[in-house]
Formats: C-alpha cells, structure tokens, sequence
C-alpha cells in the first residue's frame, strides 16, 4: 500500500468512526485518538512543508507589496487620499492609473517597508476609514466605467479599540456590498496574505487570483492554533489542516486562477513578478470586456452565492 | 471564532476576581439563581438585573412566531468536511457531537412564520451548535431564507448569535461572507425588508456581513457586538480597553444599532416595526 491509500483508508475509518451515534463512548475516542496519531504522522509530507513554504513567502519581508507593483504596472498614476469624513487611512491605498492605456480604479492594502512606514500603515491592517477610503474609490469606478483592480495583501483588518468604535465589522460588510452592487468589470489579486475579513472586504470581484507563493484563510495560522489548538506555537500544524495555499484554493473554486511568479518567488525580482501580475491581470479585464454591466453583476453573484460545500 | 463561549469580561478599572464555574442558571452579573422553568417564564433575563442569558433558536422560535405558525425551510442542509479538517479531534466528531447535544442539525434554523400576524421569514441562531459558526451550512440556509423571503415578498427577521466563521471549512468559511452578502443584496433588490436582532455575540464574520446590513438593527442589552472581541484586542494591541468594550451599549453610541431592546419589549417593537413595512 502507498501513503497515499494508507492515508485514505485511515481518514475512511477515522470518518466512520466519528460519525457513529456513540460518539462520547471512551472506547470509540480512544480509537479516534490512535488513528489520528497515525495520519498526523503520515501527513508530515512535503505537501505540508510546501504550505508553510507559502505561508513564510507571502510574509516575506521583501515581497512586492501594492506600491512596487503599481508603479510597475501602471502609468499616469494618482492616489487619492482620504475617506472624506475621517482619516485617511495608509493600510490601504487608493488611486486611478492606466493600465495600457485604459484607465482603472486600484485599491490595495499596503505594509510598510521599514519600522516607520510599517507604524504608519499599521503592517497593512485597515481600519474602518480604509474600507470607507476604499468604498469611494469603488464609486468613483462606478461612475465613470472604469475598471476596479484590488490587490489583497493583509493579515486581516486592525483589531483595536478605535476601529471597532467606528465599526470595523459593519465597514467590512458594506465595502463587500458596494462591490456586489459594481457594473464595472473586477479583478482582484492575492499578492501576499489574503487574512480573514480584511481581505474579503475588497476581493469580491469577477475574477479572483492568486499569486503562486499567496495565501488566502479566514484566520492566521497562530490565530488558528492559539484557539484550537490552544498554542499559537502550532501554526505550522494549523497552516497544514486549514491550506491557505493558491493550489487548495483553486481546488476549492475560491479563486479563478494562479499567477506565476519568478523562480524561488516574488521577493526575488519584483520587475519579474510584476510582469506577470500585470499580464494576468490585463488577460482577465480582456475576458470581462464586453460582458454588458448587469450581466457582470449577475454572474458575480451567482458566483459568490455558489461558493461552499455541504451536505 | 472558536465553539466555546466567548469570554465578554473585559479588563475593568478594578479587576474582578476570575469567574469561579457556576451553574448555567446563576446570572453572571448579579448571582441571583432560577430554575429552569423560572427563566423559561421570563424569557431567560435575570428578574433581578436584566441580564439576559443565551436564548436556544427553538425557544426564540417558539416565542416569536405565532402558535403554530412555524414551518422550518432547509433542514435538510448539512455541513460537510471538505477539507477533511483535524485538530485536537475531527471536524466530523465535533459536527456529530453538536447535533446530539443541540439536537439541531446546523447552527441556525430558518423557516416560515407568523408574527403577531404578519407573515415573516425567520433565520436565527444558536450558539450552542459550534459557537454559532458560519460554515458552508450555515451561508446557504440564511441565503435560501432570503431567497424564500424575496420570492414570497415578506421581511426576513434574523437574530444573530456567533463566534463567527467556521475554521475547521477553512476559506471556504470565508467565502460564506460575500455568499450571505449577496444574498441580502439580492433581498434588498426585491425591495424586503431585513430586521436584524443581534443577541450576545455577535461577532467576526457574521457582524462583517448579513448581521450588518439589516434595514432595522437592534442588539440586545449588554450583547458583544464587534468585528475582534477584547481579548484579542488586548492581546494584540495592548490599549486599555473601556469597560464597555464591544458591549452593544457603545455600539448604539458610536452609531451602530438603531437601538438597544430588551426581550420583554422586542415582540412589542418587532411588531411596530413589521407593521410600519407591510
């Protein structure tokens, strides 16, 4: 027997096992118990290693973050600064550029490259005000035809006292919406961490991609393990159940499509990366082209609304 | 976002010794202690200083729609494990094990009602299925409730009650925020009204999606409302957090709930409400 059948037939038993009616008999947990230790062992392959491999990518400290690529890939480029009520916020940028010539919307988390700019743009975690930053920038899209890009690099949105008073869940909730609601064509890309609701907040768009070495997850590998396994020192483990990876993510249908990157990743040739971020992207807003504004809408929705799997 | 209760003691000015274990039934806030059948009369708040102590989705049920009234829609929807998740104990057991002891097959039942006569959708919540998580389940029975409201063209009343997305579906819980996103865009379409009732928690991903973007939102007193809950807040951040952090009492006052409503009010002011939309 291979691995790979070992593994399955012990996953089949362990299955049968817990969906017996009895499940809180000692005798079936203890079973359950033996059975689990025999798959943690086989699941130490390098698929789990390649995972975390990913994960210590898309951190890495010298990764392209959305300014390296959008001085790469767009021309004539304006932030806007600013959600026109409160603050604005440098965890996520906003601005028109062209891209070859056709004007398009960009938003975009962005950490900081040293201390400093890290500070300022709190690691790349928005507050509401960013979302709200963001939301403008999706009607000034709207407005005037123009195509909306995202960049989702974030390990989720800022978990302070200040952001929740202003409304960090319900800001997440209506920048979703606000894209729902777009009849302008929407890519979005993972170019780094694509955590929790800080990132969906500005990823529900036509076509979703993923950089090769990005991850996407409802939660941080040491958020994961710190609750369930109580021991954030777990990650590696947690980061192994929950595959945050682009290839797991394709699998899944969460994502349209994975971006290559230079050999050994991003962070090794950001001009590299760039040109291959900037050639997926133009080859997506080609396909969405001449798909009339309602129809767009509708098939983002349906799309969204077809996304899980139950039973 | 993890299936135990969320732990809504913030750090006070003057630190409170820890919560020693204590009966399900002795109030946490003032230790007054009931039967069950004393708080099932008065519809689970302490008589002593109102707190209002987790209320089961059959009860909620039970007690919002008329006698008789309730038909359950999508029961048969369950959830799977795609991503054949472990950790301490598989994902599978834990769904197993949070059906035999809710006796529910996911965490929220959703169905057709009357209200005080008003024909309603209702969705709602348990916290005791897996902290109330949003799973793949989960998503698609609030969005077949909004398509089963849109299409009969009566309000859809959700109570929320949650931890927030379901870990152990991994991204895929993820994706249950623009699902159920959608879904209320696309009752907000068919011009239905959403009357969204937070009760204590609600949190993380369910608060960032559907929870929010209600027509008419009111909390419950002294419910959690908010996207990080403190401890994670303190842990992350080191602020010292005010002592009514995430409490829906600031969330009313930073503008966030239309209003706070005690149970004993809620089927008076849910029955304003639905007869201002009919």
């Amino acid at each position: 027997m291979t691995e790979r059948d070992e593994e399955l037939s012990l996953r089949r038993r362990l299955s049968a096992l817990s969906r017996l009616p009895l499940l809180r008999g000692v005798r079936v947990s203890g079973e359950a118990a033996r059975l689990q230790r025999q798959l943690e062992r086989l699941s130490q392959d390098t698929s789990d290693e390649a995972i975390w491999r990913s994960v210590e990518l898309a951190r890495h400290v010298d990764r392209p973050y959305t300014l390296d690529y959008v001085h790469r890939i767009l021309t004539d480029w304006v932030e806007l600064h600013g959600d026109r009520s409160r603050a604005d916020d440098g965890a996520l940028v906003t601005g028109i550029g062209s891209l070859d010539g056709r004007t398009v919307v960009l938003i975009g988390h962005q950490k900081g490259r040293d201390v400093k700019e890290r500070l300022e743009r709190q690691f790349g975690m928005a507050f509401p005000e960013g979302y709200g930053k963001a939301m403008r920038a999706m009607e000034l899209a709207e407005r005037f035809g123009f195509p909306l890009l995202s960049l989702v690099d974030t390990p989720g949105a800022y978990p302070g006292v200040a952001a929740e008073q202003h409304g960090q869940g319900g800001a997440i909730a209506r920048s979703q919406a606000a894209m729902v609601r777009l009849t302008v064509p929407s890519v979005a890309c993972v170019i780094g961490e694509g955590g929790s609701g800080g990132a969906i907040a500005i990823a529900v768009s036509d076509r979703v991609l993923m950089q090769e070495n990005a991850i996407y997850s409802v939660i941080t590998p040491e958020g994961c393990a710190a609750i369930l396994w109580r021991d954030a020192g777990q990650a590696k483990k947690a980061a192994a159940a929950f595959k945050p990876d682009a290839g797991h993510c394709l699998e899944l249908g969460v994502i349209d499509a994975v971006v290559a990157e230079p050999p050994g990743g991003a962070q090794t040739d950001h001009d590299g990366a760039a040109a291959l971020l900037k050639s997926a992207l133009v080859e997506a807003l080609d396909e969405l082209e001449d798909v009339p504004g309602e129809e767009l809408r509708r098939r983002r929705r349906a799309k969204f609304r077809g996304m899980g799997v139950y039973a | 976002m993890s299936d135990e209760r969320i732990d809504v003691h913030v750090e006070q000015r003057h630190p409170l010794p820890p919560p020693a274990k204590t009966h399900p039934n002795t109030c946490p806030t003032c230790g007054s202690h009931y039967r069950d059948d004393e708080l099932a009369e008065a519809l689970w708040v302490c008589a002593q200083c109102g707190h209002h102590y987790p209320m089961r989705a059959r009860t909620r049920i039970a007690w919002y729609a008329d006698e008789g009234s309730f038909v359950e829609e999508a029961a048969e929807v369950r959830s799977d494990d795609p991503l054949e998740f472990f950790d301490l104990r598989p994902y599978a057991e834990r769904l197993a094990e949070a059906e035999l002891n809710t006796g529910l097959g996911e965490a929220i039942v959703v169905g057709q009602a009357t209200f005080d006569g008003h024909p309603v959708e209702l969705a709602v919540m348990d916290f005791k299925f897996m902290g109330g998580s949003m799973g793949s389940a989960v998503g698609e029975k609030f969005s077949r409730a909004c398509d089963s409201a849109a299409e009969r063209g009566v309000p859809l009343l959700t109570v929320t009650s949650s931890g927030g997305a379901r870990m152990q579906e991994g991204i895929l819980s993820l994706m249950q925020l623009p699902k159920t996103v959608c879904a209320v865009e696309d009752l907000h379409d068919a011009r239905v009204p959403m009357i969204t009732v937070m009760s204590h928690p609600t949190t993380a991903g369910v608060l960032a999606s559907f929870a929010s973007l209600g027509d008419v939102t009111i909390g419950e007193p002294g419910a959690l409302i908010a996207f990080t809950g403190p401890r994670v807040v303190q842990q992350t951040t080191r602020e010292k957090l005010p002592d009514d952090f995430g409490l829906a009492e600031q969330n009313l006052r930073f503008g966030h709930l239309d209003a706070i409503v005690p149970r004993p009010e809620q089927r008076d002011y849910l029955g304003r409400v639905l007869r201002l939309f009919r």
